[in-house]
Order: structure tokens, then C-alpha cells, then sequence
């Protein structure tokens, strides 16, 4: 779950750690109170968008006056912005955050991070922060200085005191710094996050800290021990994600639009991708991305296939399904059969690659509920017959399948 | 000779007594695995699927002379039974559950340190070896016994690679799901030293992934053993969706690796055959291994 900056503030204020003070608004009107509430002579306004180099695409605008921080609110407001990380088509602003704007004698970066090959989290930290630090690490390895951490009761240690002078710090703001990677430690263990970045972090002229921006992942799989972060995602889910990706996750399926023509169903990540892959190299388009966990019923599965059908977009429908020892292939015959009941008058080819347990019968259960398809031997044949019903104007043996189904 | 697993081994199931566990400890039953007992806290002394049950791994092993332990136990208590597991002296532990919190596996991975115990997933579909044993919940229809080794990151993947494979008519030696998570045990490239060392074992399919570098560490290991047999590995997610991305911490870590490109292309360098498609794989494995006509 990846969480909007203000969310990320309120979490890491808990840990001790300094921030800017900022409200969290939907209007122009309400940006304005917010910026004369916070007092203070310059406002940042920051578009909520969750996505890299928010800055560098116009989601963060300055303002010197209270009446100037709601114009910029209410040129944000309601607009898309596509950064090179966002997903296709941008995302959408809905929320806006008024902060105080602090004025920083130096600006640093650090960030904590769970790192795969490893297996631990490290610490990053870099004495000049900014959007533009990746590239900067690119001509320069030196410029991102790392410290692994190590699991303990109730947080995490690491080398603290080596990589602020790794980082070239010294002194009083060394100290300062080795007190911020302390908490963002403690704060990443605590939260069961995945990321926490703070970039860029003020340093003020009096010596203060302040995390001028915050980024946030918290790990769905430990959603189960922090009831407080499960409302967060409640929320998120009722106020703005895909709602169609959001019913397909509540029905233990994994959903994400694309832009293309066909729709695919298929059991289990690594086949979805291959199934995806394989539809692109015959020349087609998919419609989306889905793979149905092994935990999904057959109501499950009616609902992730009645999803595909309901795209108006979709020509043609591959399922590819290799049925294993958790997710056998007739649970998923039977979730199409009931999502086909469903919606009896809508027409469009399904193609149909059955294989592992239950294939069998699941070709029965598919036949007996009456779901006009074709079934393909092999997921390559399928695909292409996807690919060409998907192309064909009028899927013909179809229209008379489902004339006589009626 | 399999890797990993044989007739020799001898498991016991964490968490025998619950459903899915009770579906496929009798699934492996009947496939001839030699299991021989389970461990459920607090059912220490009643019978199972007409196996012993045990408090702890710790008496189970003790009792059973077990060198081989499947988890199966929901997330949240997941890593306890593997870190148990680890501190038990098991040999091999295989975790088939999906969904354990990462920082979970961070802890796991520290308890793996130092100990004599392969890890196996979690998120694995398990080992199987076709004709000897299977420790895992994958389909075992299509597997045939021969001397193709699988090393995967993905379940129903690999059995539609197996069927493949069956059907260019090579059978194989040992099939390894390494499990879908960014924290795992087993990685691909140990599993390629295994597989290289394994005498039943003529080819080596890899069945990758977009996402963290265990095919990139498998390319660097494959380079570096000047590897005789064929490899043949398939990485999927070339044309995925493309996912939002938080920050730059990803990119100054080994998460900057990851994408198909690089993936196929570090492979690639290191002499493996690339599958253009998962369609393709058990063909181009069987063309691997017949030997070019005498002076072409």
C-alpha cells in the first residue's frame, strides 16, 4: 500500500520526526484558510499524487500570499499529471497539502529500504537531496552512501554514526542526522513498511531537521497486526483508487486495466505475465492484466470474469488456465459459468486453454452451464484465436451459438 | 539422483492438522513421499492422516529421525515455524505459504545465517520430483521422470512449462518453485549449482520474472561455472503494465535491476537460450540437447 505524503507525515510525526506544518484540503476556497491558519509568509501547495518526481512535472507550486496558495490549489486541483512513474493516463489530483514553506540551509536525503538479494533493510543517506540525486548517483556511486540494518526487539541498528560521516557530516548536524536515521529506523520495523523516503530533509540556520517530503509503502501482507493502518486503506479504497481493481482485490483477484482489446483471465502471476507477453507477440492488445489467487471461489472468480465482461472495450476473452493443487481448473469453469449467466446479452468470443487438475472436468462443468467458447488444446493456439477473434468483425459461429443458447 | 529431495527423505508436515495441509499431505501420500508425522501445538500425541502429531519440530525430529519439513501454517505464524524449523537442525524446509509479512522473512533470513538449513520459498509450490517424491501442492499429472531440472519463481507457470517439457518428450529430474516473494531461501542460482552437479540431470530450464535480480545472479553464477549443461530459461513480464513508482530508494538498491530487458540480456551474456515465448521452451530444451550432425 503506497500512502499519499500526508498520510506519511502524520505516521512519521509519530516517531518524533520533524515536519513541516501543513493541511490536507479538496478546495481552492479551503487552501486558502488552510495557508492563513498556518500563518507565515511563503506556502508550498503539493498536489497528492503517489508517484516519483512529483515536483519536476508541476505537482508542487510556491506561494507568497494565502489568496496566491488557493489560485495555485485550484490550478491543481481536478488536473492529471503523468510523471515517467505514474501509471498510464497520470493520476488524478484530488487532494491538495498547504504547508509552510521552510527555508533550508542545506538539503539532505535519506531512505530506508528493503532490499531483495540481501534480504535486510538498508539505510540510505545523501548530504544533497533532490529529485535530481538518481541521476547524480548515476555519474557518481559515491553520492548515495548505504548502511545495512539489523532486526532487534522492537526496531532496527545499524551503523548510524559511520554513515553520517560517510555522508560528510560532522558535528552538531551529524548528531542531528544520526538521531533522524534512528527514528526512520525505528519508524520502518514499527509501520511494517517497505519504503520510507524523506527527500528532501531541510537543514534549517538554526540546525533543526524537517522531512520537507515524505514517501511511504507499508506492506499488505502485515495489514493483519496494525488495525490503524487497515482504516487508511479502507479510506483509500472508498475515496479514490480504481474501483473496478478494488472489487477484483476484495474477490481475491489482481486486476490492472490495460489499454488494449482482449480479456484474459488466468491463474497465478507468472503465467498472467506470460499469458500477457504471448498475446503482445501474436499481435494483439490485452484489456488487462488478471491472475486469480489460489484463495478465490467460484463466486470469486464470477465476479473477476464479470469485470472483463463488463469492459466495453473487450472483443475477446483468453482464459488460460493451469490448474494446480490450490486453484483446480473446475472452481474457475464454474465462476465463468455463472458470470456468463449473468449477462446473457453480452456477445463476444471466449477462448478457452484448459490444462492440470480438473481440466476434465472443467470441460464439463463449462459445457452442462452452457458458456458458448472454444476450447484450445495449447495456450499458444488460444492466444492466436484470441488475438484473431479480437480482429474479426462479427464473431459469426458465436452469434449462432448464443441465437441458439436463447 | 533428484536434487534437494529423494527417497531417503523424510518429512514432516507444520501444520498436518489443518484443511489444505490434510488435502495434500494425502495427495503426497498417495504420490509416495515418505512422511512421518506432523507437528500442531497443542495436538502433541493424537494421530493424523494416520501420522503422528508433535508439539514442537524439536520432538518431531527427535521421534521421526525427519530431514525434510513442509510448512504449512497461515501467515502470521509462518515464520515462527520456519525460524523453529531452522533451530531444529531440519535440513530442508519447504514453505508453501503465500502472503508472510516481509519484515517476517527479514527475520527468517537472519535465523538462516550460519545454520544448516535450505529454505525453500515461502510462497513455493514446493519440490517435486517425478517418480520419487513431491513436497509441495504443484500438479503432478503431466511430470514425467528424466533429466530436465526446473528452477522457477512461479507455480502455475512451471506446471504449464512441465506439461511442455512431457510433451517434447523429455521427462525431468527435479522441478523447484524458489517462490514469488522479494525475501526468499533457495535462489535460482543455487539451484542452477545443484542442478549442475546433479548426474540424473542433462538440461536446466530457469522460468523468470520481472522484479529483483535472482535471474541476474543466476546468469552471473552460470558465467562463472562455465556451465556444460544446456540452460534454457524464460523470463515473463516483458509487456506487464507498467506500476507506479514511489521515490528513488528502489533505484539505488538492487531493485534497479529487475526489468525483462535487463534480465533476458544478462542471461543472454552468459550463454543461456533465451524462450522468445512460454510456448516455446520444452522445444528449444529439446533441440539444446540433440547433438549436432558430425561435421556440420
Amino acid at each position: 500500500m503506497d500512502l499519499h505524503e500526508f498520510q506519511a507525515k502524520e505516521l512519521l510525526e509519530r516517531f518524533g520526526i520533524d515536519i513541516p506544518g501543513g493541511r490536507v484540503v479538496e478546495s481552492a476556497a479551503d487552501a486558502q484558510r488552510a495557508a492563513e491558519g498556518l500563518g507565515g509568509r511563503r506556502f508550498v501547495v503539493k498536489a497528492q499524487i503517489r508517484t516519483a518526481d512529483r515536483a519536476k512535472h508541476g505537482g508542487v507550486r510556491f506561494a507568497d500570499s494565502p489568496r496566491a496558495a488557493g489560485v495555485e490549489a485550484g490550478a491543481l486541483i481536478g488536473r492529471s499529471i503523468a510523471t515517467p512513474f505514474s501509471p498510464d493516463g497520470g493520476a488524478r489530483v484530488k487532494w491538495v497539502y498547504v504547508e509552510e514553506a521552510v527555508a533550508a540551509a542545506q538539503s539532505l536525503y535519506a531512505a530506508v529500504v528493503l532490499e531483495r538479494t540481501s534480504g535486510h533493510p538498508v539505510m540510505l543517506a545523501s548530504a544533497r537531496g533532490g529529485e535530481d540525486l538518481e541521476e547524480r548517483a548515476e555519474r557518481d556511486a559515491a553520492a548515495i552512501q548505504r548502511a545495512p540494518l539489523n532486526l532487534r526487539a522492537g526496531g532496527a541498528d545499524g551503523d548510524f554514526g559511520g554513515l553520517t560521516g560517510r555522508i560528510g557530516l560532522a558535528g552538531a548536524t551529524a548528531a542531528s542526522a544520526e538521531g533522524l536515521f534512528r527514528q526512520l529506523a525505528r519508524a520502518f520495523v514499527a509501520l511494517d513498511a517497505t519504503l520510507i523516503e524523506v527527500n528532501p530533509i531541510a537543514l534549517t540556520a538554526d540546525g533543526r531537521l524537517i522531512a520537507l517530503d515524505a514517501k511511504l509503502s507499508i506492506d499488505d501482507n502485515a495489514l493483519f497486526r496494525h488495525a490503524d493502518l487497515r482504516a487508511l486503506r479502507d479510506f483509500m479504497v472508498r475515496d479514490e483508487s480504481d474501483p473496478v481493481e478494488l472489487e477484483a482485490q476484495q474477490h481475491q483477484i489482481n486486476y490492472i486495466r490495460m489499454a488494449g482489446n482482449i480479456g484474459v483471465l488466468v491463474n497465478g502471476a507468472g503465467l498472467a505475465l506470460a499469458t500477457l507477453d504471448m498475446v503482445c507477440d501474436a499481435g494483439g492488445r490485452p484489456a488487462n492484466f488478471m491472475d486469480i489467487r489460489t484463495t478465490a471461489t467460484s463466486l470469486d472468480i464470477a465476479r473477476g470474469f464479470g469485470l472483463i465482461l463488463d469492459n466495453p472495450a473487450v472483443r475477446s476473452i483468453l482464459v488460460n488456465v493451469h490448474g494446480g493443487g490450490m486453484q483446480a481448473c473446475d472452481t474457475i469453469a464454474e465462476g465463468i459459468g455463472i458470470a456468463v449467466r449473468r449477462r446473457a446479452a453480452r456477445c463476444v468470443p471466449i477462448v478457452i486453454c484448459l490444462a492440470g487438475n480438473h481440466a476434465e472436468f472443467a470441460r464439463t462443468v463449462l459445457y452442462n452451464t452452457g458458456v458458448p467458447h472454444m476450447a484450445c488444446s495449447t495456450p499458444w493456439a488460444a492466444v492466436q484465436q484470441a488475438v484473431a477473434s479480437a480482429k474479426r468483425e462479427t464473431p459469426s459461429w458465436l452469434s449462432s451459438l448464443v441465437a441458439k443458447r436463447a | 539422483m533428484a536434487i534437494l529431495i529423494g527417497r531417503e527423505t523424510r518429512v514432516i508436515c507444520q501444520g498436518l492438522t489443518g484443511r489444505a495441509a490434510t488435502f495434500h499431505v494425502s495427495r503426497m501420500l498417495s504420490y509416495g513421499t515418505r512422511i512421518v508425522g506432523g507437528v500442531t501445538p497443542g495436538k502433541g500425541g493424537s494421530w493424523h492422516l494416520d501420522l503422528p502429531v508433535f508439539d514442537t519440530v524439536a520432538e518431531a525430529v527427535a521421534a521421526t529421525r525427519a530431514n525434510a519439513s513442509l510448512v504449512f501454517v497461515p501467515p502470521d505464524r509462518a515464520a515462527g515455524a520456519m525460524i523453529e524449523a531452522i533451530q531444529a537442525g531440519v535440513g530442508l524446509v519447504v514453505c508453501v505459504t503465500e502472503r508472510v509479512p516481509l519484515l517476517d522473512m527479514v527475520r527468517v533470513r537472519q535465523a538462516l545465517n550460519g545454520s544448516r538449513t535450505c529454505l525453500v520459498g515461502p510462497n513455493s509450490q514446493g519440490v517435486l520430483a517425478p517418480g520419487v517424491a513431491q513436497l509441495g501442492v504443484m500438479a503432478t499429472a503431466s511430470a514425467r521422470r528424466g533429466g530436465i531440472g526446473i528452477a522457477s519463481r512461479s507455480a502455475s507457470l512451471t506446471s504449464e512449462i512441465v506439461a511442455q517439457v512431457t510433451r517434447a518428450g523429455l521427462g525431468q529430474s527435479t522441478t523447484v518453485g524458489v517462490g514469488g516473494d522479494p525475501v526468499h531461501g533457495l535462489t535460482l542460482a543455487q539451484c542452477v549449482e545443484l542442478f549442475e552437479a546433479d548426474s540424473q540431470t542433462e538440461g536446466i530450464i530457469l522460468i523468470g520474472e520481472i522484479g529483483g535480480s535472482d535471474e541476474e545472479d543466476a546468469a552471473e553464477t552460470i558465467a562463472r561455472l562455465r556451465l556444460k549443461k544446456p540452460v534454457v530459461a524464460l523470463v515473463a513480464g516483458r509487456h506487464a503494465p507498467r506500476l507506479r513508482r514511489m521515490g528513488h530508494a528502489g533505484a539505488f538498491t538492487s531493485e534497479r535491476a529487475g526489468s525483462a530487458d535487463r534480465k533476458i540480456g544478462a542471461l543472454r551474456a552468459a550463454g543461456v537460450l533465451i524462450a522468445p515465448n512460454a510456448h516455446n521452451v520444452g522445444l528449444l530444451m529439446r533441440e539444446a540437447l540433440t547433438p549436432a550432425p558430425q561435421g556440420a
